[in-house]
């Protein structure tokens, strides 16, 4: 396995393959997003208890478990770089942060755009929205890190210790309506094997699921390239890439 | 097709305000971030070549005085 990755260590190669997976990445974002929200929106059918508020859902979902996904990919990003030095990691995993951010944000402002209906109230300090509310604020603190310092080197240090023990959140997050038997309802999805979603619901969740995916994957890559450059701003290839790219 | 008429869709059964408040802010948000992403390439890029054409002045101008200095010994030689 090393050898096979060994070569993306290299940030040419990595940059140059970045920029080669954007466009198909992107183009199945669209299709995959198109489908997933169309069929929400219009096609599938209204919760027999919540109504249409119901499709609140096909965002609020797949964000809140992207922001945890995100999180705990730039986690790993982070420990391979403290532990192994990997320059690439820290520029991925500063490349993750905005955009997981972004995933927990629109989680809270459609949580609340949810419960106010369902609830009767736009925020309560219940586990989980708390523990989500924190993993936004770790994500701040991180990208307010990562841009503390010119060292580029440090401030990955840096945001990569404050991200590893943000990782306690993760599991605190996700067991939150377990342990405390708050407010928030419990999975409906993610009941492995047998999810308690009927069929016709489910599907254009899938579809939503794995476009919005597929959408982070489109901003960190474009972000990624951009970190790549200007953490080798000194480097031949990217004067002889820049000298390329300007306008004259 | 679960709604009869664009205003029912508009309405979503009395939801309408919190489902598109939803999908709204999601846009909104998602949309912003790809935009200032794909851009940065380019600021980026010129932040760079910006850099470099400082650094071939410095250099430049360095190589300059050199040579005034070179003419000015051997002219006072």
């Amino acid at each position: 396995m090393w050898k096979w990755l060994h070569p993306y260590a290299n940030p040419e190669v990595s940059y140059h393959f970045t920029n080669k997976l954007l466009p198909w990445l992107s183009a199945l974002a669209a299709i995959f997003l198109s489908i997933g929200l169309v069929w929400a929106l219009l096609f599938a059918p209204a919760d027999y208890q919540q109504g249409h508020s119901f499709r609140i859902f096909y965002i609020h979902v797949p964000a809140a478990s992207l922001s945890m996904g995100i999180y705990v990919s730039m986690a790993i990003a982070a420990f391979s770089s403290l532990v192994w030095q990997l320059k690439l990691a820290d520029a991925s995993a500063a490349a993750m942060a905005p955009v997981g951010a972004a995933f927990t944000a629109i989680a809270l402002i459609t949580g609340a755009a949810w419960g106010k209906p369902m609830w009767g109230t736009w925020w309560i300090w219940d586990a989980r929205l708390t523990s989500e509310l924190i993993l936004l604020f770790l994500y701040l603190g991180v990208i307010a890190l990562h841009n503390a310092f010119e060292d580029k080197n440090l401030a990955g240090k840096a945001a990569g210790i404050l991200t590893l023990v943000g990782v306690i959140n993760i599991p605190i997050i996700k067991y939150s309506v377990e342990w405390w038997n708050t407010l928030h309802q419990g999975s409906t999805v993610s009941k492995l094997g047998k999810p308690s979603m009927s069929l016709d619901m489910l599907w254009p969740f899938i579809f939503c699921f794995i476009g919005f995916s597929l959408l982070v994957g489109v901003i960190i890559c474009l972000r990624f390239r951009n970190e790549i450059l200007a953490r080798n701003s000194i480097r031949p290839w990217v004067r002889e890439l820049v000298q390329q790219n300007t306008v004259k | 097709m679960q709604f009869n008429s664009f205003s029912d869709f508009i309405n979503m059964g009395g939801y309408g305000f919190y489902v598109w408040l939803s999908f709204g802010a999601a846009a909104l948000i998602l949309t912003l971030l790809l935009i200032s992403s794909k851009a940065g390439h380019q600021q980026i890029i010129t932040q760079i070549s910006k850099r470099k054409q400082r650094e071939d002045k410095l250099r430049q101008a360095k190589e300059l005085r050199k040579k005034q200095n070179e003419v000015l010994n051997e002219v006072t030689e």
